[in-house]
């Protein structure tokens, strides 16, 4: 249970995908301009994350492993997250169509969202069992969420500054992010450790 | 037909005036020779994956063609992965889980969706040539500043016990140390644009087109 809560506050805090990582930048900087979108990303990056993580991990340790075969793991990994991705679209504008019109826009994005296929071979690395894989892929989707709103709060902001005309729009949203990264530093491993004692 | 390999150097470099490929740009820009490594990988996946692409485009059914460029990337983007676990231990475990993510760097897709599914076998080969040269020297030029001010030295090659490093005197007992932490990334990569974005607006500004159309 103890592994679980530092392995959602190690991807949450410490190790943050946007900003330790660098994985899922793009979108990052893509969508962080408006609330709604960086909510409504954050969201739907959650959800393909926490499935892609489960199923891989069903995928590499019920096939690939046993077969002997682990070598195929970034082929097969990106066409399981790329069928998943149409897979859920469908079934959301099927049964939830007030959600597909919160979420649908996003979702086609998300394949080449590489934080998606990080998780999926980070869990795979670092060894992490089912339960362990949902946990990693639901926080590092969390932590995506936060840095996307807080970025989205920083550049609201910051469209009522003065900004130097060469570093208007991606520029200044980068060096932002620097000085969040910055921030974000204050948490590291060795405070998760202490706060969370393995028995 | 040499224009198809000189625009992915300056005019449409995919980093620096496209901001595309963006996560591996900042997550192996820690060492010089990472990134040289990592620009070789991309060159000869974006090379093999868009001469295949060109030459099977008329086979590839155009609904399934997003798939079917994917699994033709991650096929050489394995080969690449083998290969440097085989050759060189060293780039294998500092690029890391940066090698299984040139499948999603938007460049390599890029480059098939816009110019390899449209184009003959010679310029779609160019033009993963140009692409990934003007990736690498970006990836480069990112990485010389981070090294040098980060860490106040500069890795040309490491395999085994050959290494190849100059230490700068002075920078590397003080170094920028907050350059070498993911946050000096970004600083880097911001400030690098931002000056893009000078030269471009220098160059474009009012007063120097008035003044060549009096030359004329």
């Amino acid at each position: 249970m103890m592994n679980l809560v530092v392995i959602f506050f190690s991807f949450v805090l410490v190790n943050n995908f946007i900003l330790s990582k660098f994985m899922g930048l793009c979108p990052f900087i893509g969508v962080s301009r408006n609330r709604e979108s960086a909510v409504g990303m954050g969201f739907a990056v959650i959800f393909v994350m926490s499935i892609t993580s489960v199923l891989t991990w069903v995928i590499y340790h019920g096939i690939l492993a046993p077969l002997g075969i682990e070598f195929l793991k970034t082929i097969v990994f990106i066409l399981v997250i790329a069928s998943l991705v149409q897979l859920v679209e469908l079934v959301i504008r099927k049964f939830s169509p007030a959600l597909y019109k919160a979420l649908g826009i996003y979702l086609p994005l998300i394949t080449t969202n590489c934080a998606v296929l990080g998780i999926a071979i980070i869990a795979v690395d670092e060894n992490y069992g089912a339960l362990e894989s949902l946990v990693a892929g639901m926080s590092g989707g969390i932590g995506f969420l936060m840095v996307l709103i807080i970025m989205s709060f920083l550049r609201e902001k910051l469209s009522l500054e003065k900004v130097p005309e060469p570093f208007k729009g991606v520029p200044v949203a980068f060096v932002t992010a620097g000085a969040m990264a910055l921030a974000f530093m204050a948490f590291s491993s060795s405070m998760i450790a202490n706060l969370f004692p393995a028995e | 037909m040499i224009k198809e390999l000189t625009k992915g150097i300056f005019r449409e470099n995919p980093v620096l005036m496209l901001l595309l490929g963006l996560c591996p740009t900042l997550g192996v820009s820690g060492k010089f020779f990472n990134a040289i490594g990592m620009g070789l990988g991309v060159i000869f996946v974006l090379v093999c994956s868009n001469a295949v692409i060109s030459l099977m485009k008329k086979i590839i059914p155009n609904q399934v063609r997003i798939p079917g460029y994917i699994v033709i990337i991650a096929t050489f983007v394995t080969i690449v992965e083998l290969m440097l676990r085989a050759f060189s231990p060293v780039l294998y475990s500092g690029l890391g889980i940066f090698i299984p993510l040139i499948v999603v760097n938007c460049i390599v897709l890029g480059r098939a969706e816009a110019f390899a599914g449209k184009n003959r076998l010679l310029p779609s080969v160019l033009d993963g040539l140009g692409m990934g040269i003007g990736f690498t020297l970006s990836l480069m030029l990112i990485a010389f500043i981070r090294e040098i001010l980060g860490a106040g030295t500069l890795t040309l090659w490491e395999s085994g016990s050959t290494v190849y490093r100059f230490v700068i005197p002075g920078l590397s007992e003080a170094p920028v140390s907050v350059l070498a932490t993911p946050a000096g990334a970004l600083f880097v990569v911001g400030f690098v644009i931002a000056g893009i974005n000078a030269v471009k607006q220098y160059r474009s500004r009012p007063g120097k087109d008035a003044r060549k159309g009096a030359s004329v």
